[in-house]
């Protein structure tokens, strides 16, 4: 049974926010949501255990 | 020539019934003669229960309508004596490509699994599947069969009595009443019974209209479902085309909400859409155009008293994934043995009640299935169609996005986990053959193992020992022996881990119960509970 990992994880957390914003640079808002999308389900697929996605997306879905 | 579905088939003649002194009273009236109504009809007359089937029309489906019908349904009308002449006629297809904007994003092939009669799908017009039904009662009447099939028959009112149900029934030369002690309603999504049975319909409405077009053309396009997500023929929507008998084609093309629907099915308006999407080189002519909305709903009961809803009437679901007419077939299937032990006094009324439970569930998986189809085809918010299109995007250059490309998920059959009427399992045999499964076909010696199943209660045993007949409160299971050795196939579907299997296997073919031996007392118990006896 695996659960989310939500300690940290990256090794070099600053290089990593740094590409994340890379990645969007010079694209359209529109563009960009297209991106963030893809990269959900590419990083979804990736992890593939249910139980872990749907904590993840519990864990983003606003607090309220 | 007249097309098929321009020829009344059963066209109205004056029965005795409209001329007795008393109304007569029938076993079973079954209101509609679409698919699902010939199908219930052929199924009781076939087990020597009368029936007389009333519509108000007298021709089969005008225009193709439902096209598309899989292996289980296809099963069925094995049993019916009727799937040779569908199968024969029927287009078979197994490759689909999937376009998105411009281009083709990816193909896929269905790669059936061997070791069955029957393939995946076939592609018929309903006129064509409805005509052989009909020639499927006509071969009944011949040899005596209890059935009777009456067109230009229109039921005005119908009212549950307690013990039997009362109808008035409009005709061409007037008004007849009429009895049945059970009804079977097939009337369709429109369903008139359930409306003046003022029954619950609900569910959620799709706001979106669908432009079907058959087109008879000479074209190369091969025997494939093309499908286009946002072409730029049809910007913003989707498209499939799909290939029927007769080099008919089946052009689906989504309009949105906002529309004129009378504007839009005038040949002048549908010709350039077929045009843009065909090429103009490719010359056709429109056999029949037709605008469609659709829901998904259900009843909350599909049995009410003596009235009995199935097909479309009962449950609605969008036309994404061939589940209209194919789960209408599995819910007479499922209904009409379960009926006849009723009205043959061998089992309790309450029997009937584990169709109302089996089907729902039923039901709902199609209603989930077609849903999520629709939402992934239409999407319905910003986000939804940004996840849409990624998926989309993706597809074309990696694999995983493939599985989540939703252009409908084509129909198959529901397993009636949790039934009342399931008996116990043998945690060593396969899961597709559990208790509630539908029996998977395969080659045996001499032909192919549902063909010799037929129907019945059947004790299925593979290299074990039984009765030649088990007889239980006046139902008998008999034996069909078989032995692992026959083929692969066989062992691979039924033993799993097992050396030897003894299956109890309902007049629908599904699963009742499992065992590795034989063992009276546990087989008469599960007879009983799959009987509602227990």
């Amino acid at each position: 049974m695996s659960t989310l990992n939500t300690a940290p994880n990256i090794a070099r957390p600053d290089d990593f926010y740094a590409a994340l914003l890379a990645a969007h640079e010079g694209l359209s808002k529109a563009e960009s949501d297209a991106l963030n999308a893809r990269l959900v389900l590419i990083l979804s697929n990736h992890v593939g255990d249910m139980e872990v996605l749907e904590e993840a997306l519990a864990l983003a879905r606003p607090r309220g | 020539m007249n097309k098929i579905f321009e020829i009344p088939l059963y066209p109205y003649t004056r029965s005795p019934d409209q001329d007795a002194a008393a109304p007569v009273r029938r076993k079973v009236v079954v209101v509609g003669a679409g698919p699902v109504g010939l199908a219930a009809a052929i199924d009781l007359a076939q087990q020597g229960v009368e029936v007389v089937v009333l519509d108000d029309n007298d021709k089969v489906s005008f225009g193709s309508r439902a096209i598309c019908f899989a292996k289980r349904p296809l099963e069925i009308l094995d049993r019916l004596g009727c799937g040779e002449p569908m199968v024969q006629k029927g287009v078979q297809w197994n490759v689909g490509k999937v376009f998105f904007d411009d281009r083709q994003v990816y193909e896929f092939n269905l790669l059936p699994e061997d070791g069955h009669r029957r393939p995946a799908f076939i592609n018929l017009q309903q006129y064509y599947f409805e005509e052989y039904l009909v020639n499927r009662v006509r071969e009944l009447q011949a040899v005596g069969a209890p059935i009777e099939l009456r067109g230009g028959n229109k039921v005005l009112s119908a009212e549950d009595k307690g013990d039997h149900v009362a109808l008035s029934v409009d005709t061409p030369e007037g008004e007849y009443a009429l009895e049945a002690d059970w009804l079977i309603a097939c009337d369709g999504a429109g369903s008139p019974i359930r409306q003046m049975m003022g029954l619950d319909f609900v569910g959620r409405v799709f706001e979106d209209n669908f432009l079907i077009a058959d087109v008879i053309m000479e074209a190369d396009f091969p025997t494939e479902r093309w499908f286009w997500f946002d072409p730029p023929f049809n910007r913003g929507q989707s498209a499939l085309l799909h290939k029927q008998p007769d080099g008919v084609w089946r052009i689906d093309l989504q309009l949105g909400w906002d529309i004129d629907k009378d504007e839009e099915k005038k040949p002048e308006n549908v010709i350039p859409r077929l045009k843009a999407m065909l090429g103009d080189e490719v010359k056709f002519d429109l056999e029949w155009v037709s605008i469609y909305t659709f829901q998904c709903r259900r009843m909350e009961k599909f049995r009410h008293g003596r009235v009995i809803f199935a097909g479309d009437a009962a449950h609605q679901v969008s036309p994404f994934g061939a589940r209209g007419a194919n789960s209408g077939l599995q819910d007479t299937d499922n209904l009409c043995w379960k009926l006849k032990l009723v009205i043959e006094g061998q089992a309790p009324e309450t029997l009937l009640d584990s169709y109302d439970a089996e089907r729902i569930h039923g039901a709902d998986e199609n209603i989930l299935n077609s849903s999520r189809s629709t939402d992934f085809i239409t999407p319905k918010s910003e986000i939804s169609r940004i996840f849409r299109d990624a998926v989309l995007d993706l597809s074309e250059q990696v694999a995983f996005a493939r599985p989540l490309v939703n252009s409908g998920r084509l129909s198959v059959p529901c397993t009636y986990d949790g039934s009342p009427l399931n008996g116990p399992d043998c945690n060593a045999m396969p899961a597709r053959t559990r208790p509630g499964s539908p029996a998977i076909d395969a080659p045996v010696q001499g032909g192919w193992l549902l063909s010799q199943l037929g129907g019945g209660f059947r004790l299925l045993t593979i290299d074990a020992d039984a009765p030649e007949v088990l007889e239980e409160g006046g139902i008998a299971a008999t034996r069909l022996a078989l032995s692992a050795g026959d083929t692969p196939e066989l062992a691979d579907r039924y033993l799993g881990d097992a050396l030897s299997a003894v299956y109890l296997i309902r007049p629908d073919q599904h699963v009742a119960a499992r065992w590795e031996r034989y063992d009276e007392a546990a087989v008469r118990a599960a007879l009983n509970t799959a009987t509602g006896r227990a």
